[in-house]
């Protein structure tokens, strides 16, 4: 990709974070430090990757998106915004009675959501299913997930993996993003999964390891992914908890909680810097 | 009775299935290593694009039958009653029952006559957790008739569905000109002092206990209730008028069924007294079938004295 498109990526990415900020704040509720975790990749996805049309959410043939970790969903409300599947506005009613912005991702109120999720390691399954359905049918269409890592602990995520192999998904690309912090503290704390690409290895998928917040090697990952035939592949992603918003970064405190007016006004003006510089280059 | 056909519901469950095959091209059937006790094998063996078999892991095959149905097929899940509403009870509510998806649940093996495997296996929890489920269409087939007419008429309806089958060879109660629709309970017979409303297996016997108390005097109108939500509510309620007492029959837990469909029924518009013949709170145990349908009380006998009690509770 060439360097105006980086900075576009960018851009769009530092946009979707400021939607993120945003909707927590005015939801007074919310999940900031996962969703900005996960920001980049779903930018790369909803703006360089995949085969969708905000005019046609329903489009037989789009590539299909399921966030697993439902609760990033202002990440994944921003993209869709920015991509036209609904007025940027809306975002400002995140979580509120009239809003069709439900606290978590909900297919038959959001359009461009192809999975209600929220319950974590279902959404996983559902991906699966979606590809499974693209082989049966011969379509050529693209399965992608987001996964958290603390979600790897749910056992279903293990019988998606032995499924998704068994049945050679190749159309499948999960991405696991592995901020190492969960609610209840650090994966190691908490209940460790490590090492996971091993853990996906043995159960049959391709695995790539990649930094979350570099674009050349998100796309990088998704194009090795695409060569690899017959298995699914699982992109391990390293990632920065609360990543763009200095406080939020690595703080496990992050992971429900939403600014207040103060830290709203702090996390806004730091985003708005990183977007102007970005845009002076 | 000697000369009535047996037979079990789940195998108009897998006939049905493999009808269907042949005239929907995008009902796909999913299973978690019971083809063999389900009769989803049939499906395998007719079509085997279409069947795929999950292995032991239903909370993913309910979900990925929900990433399925997500792309516009009809998916038709199967595992042991227990299993799927019990295991994967959240998949089926937040995967299925929430996007109002078009996966049919299709369980055998419910209640006691499961038989010789014992409690661990014998579900009479599933009606009363599907029945909480919103989106959730749940159906309990009395006999082979029913059993294909309700997997028939469940794969042209759209959205989530609960159907209940069961594993023990029971009579066909049902002719060829039944007709079964989703919602609607049917008087099998009339009567004025009590109504009997049943469903499974236990239809045969209520059919029996309205013929026991006819012969001593007593009129009672038996109702088959198949579908168990939406409940039938004008049947019941006319019930309530007409008869004035009611007894609710089922293969399952008094607690959260058939029984409690009708008492919310009839609590709420039309008060009268409703006794429950059901499996009364407790887990089952190992035995023939039809041994332990008697000793948890599933009996005609029992439904002829629940009837009595009813009556005489009358004001």
């Amino acid at each position: 990709m060439d360097s105006s498109e980086k900075k576009q990526l960018f851009l769009t990415a530092n946009r979707i974070r400021q939607h993120i900020i945003e909707g927590t704040f005015h939801a007074k509720s919310g999940h900031p430090g996962g969703s900005l975790s996960a920001t980049d990749v779903i930018t790369y996805l909803y703006f360089k990757e995949m085969k969708v049309d905000p005019k046609n959410p329903k489009w037989e043939d789009r590539d299909r998106f399921v966030l697993s970790k439902g609760h990033a969903a202002p990440a994944l409300y921003g993209a869709l915004a920015v991509r036209g599947f609904f007025p940027e506005d809306e975002i400002q009613n995140l979580r509120k009675p009239q809003s069709f912005l439900q606290g978590h991702p909900d297919m038959r109120k959001v359009p461009g959501v192809d999975m209600s999720t929220g319950s974590l390691g279902q959404g996983v399954s559902a991906a699966v299913g979606m590809a499974l359905n693209g082989k049966i049918t011969g379509k050529d269409y693209r399965v992608y997930s987001v996964l958290g890592d603390g979600e790897i602990q749910e056992g279903q995520v293990w019988e998606a993996a032995m499924f998704a192999a068994n049945r050679k998904l190749d159309n499948l690309t999960i991405f696991i993003d592995n901020n190492n912090l969960q609610i209840d503290g650090t994966m190691e704390e908490v209940n460790s999964p490590y090492p996971i690409p091993e853990k996906f290895q043995a159960f049959g998928w391709n695995t790539v390891e990649i930094d979350g917040h570099d674009f050349d090697q998100i796309e990088d990952a998704i194009a090795q992914a695409k060569r690899v035939k017959d298995k699914p592949t699982a992109v391990i992603m390293h990632t920065v908890k609360g990543k763009g918003v200095s406080f939020m970064e690595n703080q496990v405190g992050w992971h429900g909680v939403a600014p207040n007016a103060e830290q709203y006004e702090n996390a806004m003006n730091e985003l708005k810097a990183q977007y102007d510089a970005l845009q002076a280059l | 009775m000697a000369d009535v056909k047996k037979i079990a519901t789940r195998e108009g469950y897998s006939d049905t299935l493999v009808e269907l095959c042949g005239e929907i091209p995008n009902l796909y059937v999913f299973d978690a290593d019971l083809a063999g006790a389900t009769k989803t094998g049939k499906v395998k063996k007719a079509y085997p694009d279409r069947f795929f078999d999950c292995g032991i892991a239903e909370q993913n095959m309910m979900s990925i039958a929900a990433g399925m149905a997500a792309c516009g097929n009809v998916v038709f899940a199967s595992s042991f009653a227990m299993f799927a509403s019990g295991r994967a009870f959240e998949q089926i509510r937040n995967s299925i029952a929430y996007p109002k998806l078009n996966v049919k649940i299709g369980a055998t093996h419910g209640g006691i006559s499961v038989g010789e495997d014992g409690a661990s296996h014998q579900c009479c929890e599933d009606i009363s957790l599907m029945r909480t489920i919103p989106n959730m269409t749940v159906i309990v087939p009395a006999d082979d008739t029913e059993a294909r007419l309700a997997t028939r008429a469940v794969a042209q309806m759209h959205g989530p569905c609960y159907l209940r089958f069961g594993r023990l060879a029971v009579p066909v109660v049902f002719g060829s000109d039944y007709k079964f629709e989703i919602g609607k309970g049917v008087v099998l017979s009339e009567g004025t002092d009590v109504t009997i409303i049943a469903n499974g297996l236990m239809v045969e016997k209520a059919i029996d206990a309205g013929k026991q108390l006819a012969a001593e005097g007593i009129s009672a109108r038996v109702v088959n209730m198949a579908t168990v939500k939406p409940i039938d509510r004008e049947l019941v309620l006319d019930s309530a008028a007409k008869t004035g007492a009611i007894v609710t029959a089922e293969e399952h837990s008094i607690i959260g069924g058939l029984g409690s469909a009708v008492c919310e029924v009839v609590c709420e518009e039309k008060p009268v007294p409703v006794l429950r013949v059901g499996v009364n709170d407790k887990f089952g145990k190992s035995g023939p079938a039809v041994e332990l349908l008697d000793i948890f009380g599933l009996s005609a006998a029992n439904i002829v004295a629940t009837a009595k009690k009813a009556i005489s509770l009358k004001k």
